[in-house]
């Protein structure tokens, strides 16, 4: 753990070195037009205030990605403990695999994978 | 610190941690900041050999004035971005937008900490590994570093509050979970075979043969999902240049952006460094030379050339192909990660468990073979009828539509009805003549 607390500081205070020296390091003219955001030179397209809308594809990509994730949760145990799990370990995991498949033709029945 | 109470003692091979942990804090240290130091070079060779090696690749020389043979031009472009105005536009969120590039670089030092480049050698009368920590759930670490590191784009994209960075992060977000998904899956298959999450352990049950050889469907696999997990071409989506200018990094400028550059390349070379040390044996000797002496060349020092060697070689696999292939659409994309590798995955790694479960129960080499693959054989029998059924009727469909269309719109445009071009109607002009477009029967 401690290493791995050494090798944080180390490049979390490289970065945050770079970025301090790389405001100080470089000039400063003031221009109106830095201070907008850049959209290929035309003006700049009204924000929100807080936040932005983006499709709603995006969540379901990322609530599918939990679904899977836990799956690989549950699977990494498994596959470390396999030699001693033996032919219950198989089945079960042939069951659980199956049962996600059913998720998973549901979800892709669904059209819950296509982009369009 | 005994992380070796906590580490797996499951069947097969006998996970030691026991040599970590006892490390003075200088040797700590030391290695953190070789490890650190190596990455930072690493990161300024890759810049440059990428552009070299492309621009050979497409017949130009490539950077060749700064230092021999332009070896230099990575630190040129880095102090000449040091030099440049820190651009910070009105409209961010100015302490998440500060606050990205740290944390997009800082998990992508951090994964090398469980990278193991060589056995326990000795340095300063200690006996200590070529690693800085090893953990019992490694690859775990591993992972939860790379998803950590998405937090650093999402922030980018979302604090600059501008159209073609907030899309590139969410891109890149989607993009990045849809493949660690993959990745995760490829990478089952070898905690099977190793019975530990831990590099040393997998490195070390590795000494008779790499796991790539035996598992080498999930080891392509994980080469795929490596090059969308960080967002490299052919998948370099996010910042895709001729869609979004450059993605989530547009609004930053200076030293700013050269973190995130920094953080990817670092990243392209720690999954290098997984790949190596999963698949590819670690710092094992590679096979004619693993022969040699009484495993002379898998002791001391030598393992960090092997080690050094396997992975500028896979570093090399990215810039080959980068200069190769063209980049993927987006739902081309999403489809390989969801609809072609998590399922092919998933059966894999049961295919690889019953294998295992046989094996290990002494079936002979014929049973096992029998066991696992009629049901395979099976299962592509009944999907390849499924599919072939399927076009059929897609064409089927498409050919009455085609018929449908040709008897109901004689006077439509275009002539001859074309498959997927929407056809309207043109208001008839007098017809004079009665034998309409003969073309159109058939």
């Amino acid at each position: 753990m401690i290493p791995i607390l050494i090798l944080a500081i180390i490049g979390g205070g490289f970065a945050v070195f770079s970025i301090v020296a790389g405001s100080l390091a470089g000039p400063k003219r003031f221009n109106k037009a830095k201070l907008e955001s850049y959209e290929c030179g035309i003006e700049p397209s009204p924000q929100a205030f807080r936040g932005h809308r983006f499709p709603v594809k995006y969540y379901l990509t990322a609530m599918l990605f939990i679904v899977f994730d836990i799956e690989i949760i549950f699977l990494y145990p498994w596959a470390v403990a396999f030699n001693s799990l033996g032919m219950f370990g198989l089945v079960e995991m042939v069951l659980f695999i199956l049962a996600v498949f059913v998720v998973y033709a549901y979800v892709w029945r669904r059209g819950g994978l296509e982009w369009d | 610190m005994s992380i070796a109470a906590f580490a797996p003692t499951a069947a097969g091979h006998t996970a030691s941690l026991g040599v970590f942990g006892h490390d003075p804090w200088w040797l700590s240290l030391v290695k953190c900041l070789v490890a650190f130091v190596f990455l930072v070079v690493t990161t300024l060779l890759m810049i440059w050999a990428e552009r070299r090696v492309i621009g050979r690749m497409q017949a130009r020389p490539g950077p060749n004035r700064v230092g021999p043979f332009g070896v230099l031009q990575g630190l040129a472009d880095g102090i000449k971005l040091a030099l440049k105005e820190d651009l910070i536009p009105a409209i961010v969120d100015k302490p998440l937008y500060i606050l990205a590039p740290i944390v997009a670089s800082v998990p992508a030092f951090l994964t090398f900490a469980v990278i193991p480049v060589g056995p326990v050698v000795s340095i300063g009368g200690h006996h200590t590994p070529l690693q800085i920590t090893d953990l019992p759930v490694a690859v775990l670490f591993y992972l939860a570093m790379a998803s950590v590191g998405v937090y650093g784009i999402v922030l980018a994209g979302w604090s600059s509050r501008s159209p073609y960075p907030l899309l590139g992060a969410l891109r890149s977000s989607a993009q990045v979970i849809s493949y660690e998904v993959a990745m995760g899956l490829s990478l089952a298959a070898v905690f099977l075979y190793s019975g530990s999450l831990s590099t040393s352990a997998i490195v070390a049950s590795q000494h008779k043969l790499w796991y790539a050889l035996p598992l080498i469907p999930s080891f392509l696999m994980y080469m795929v999902s490596m090059v969308g997990e960080t967002n490299r071409a052919p998948f370099d989506l996010p910042e895709a240049e001729s869609e979004l200018v450059a993605g989530f990094h547009t609004e930053y400028s200076s030293l700013k952006f050269a973190m995130f550059f920094l953080a990817e390349y670092i990243n392209v070379t720690t999954v290098c460094a997984i790949a190596t040390t999963l698949f590819l044996g670690g710092w094992r000797a590679p096979w004619p030379l693993s022969l040699i002496g009484n495993d002379t060349l898998n002791h001391g020092w030598w393992p960090v050339l092997w080690f050094l060697g396997k992975l500028f070689v896979l570093l090399f696999g990215f810039i080959w192909i980068r200069g190769t292939l063209p980049r993927l659409r987006y739902d081309q994309f999403m489809r390989l990660g969801w609809k072609i590798l998590i399922p092919f995955s998933l059966v894999w790694i049961l295919v690889v468990a019953a294998f295992r479960e046989l094996t290990n129960e002494g079936k002979s080499r014929l049973t096992t073979l029998m066991y696992v693959g009629i049901p395979i054989a099976a299962i592509v029998l009944i999907w390849s009828f499924v599919t072939e059924a399927r076009i059929n009727r897609r064409l089927q469909q498409e050919q009455d539509r085609l018929q449908a269309a040709a008897v109901s719109q004689r006077d439509a445009y275009p002539i001859p009805v074309l498959a997927g071009v929407p056809s309207m109607d043109v208001p008839a002009v007098a017809s004079t003549t009665d034998d309409g477009p003969e073309v159109l029967d058939d």
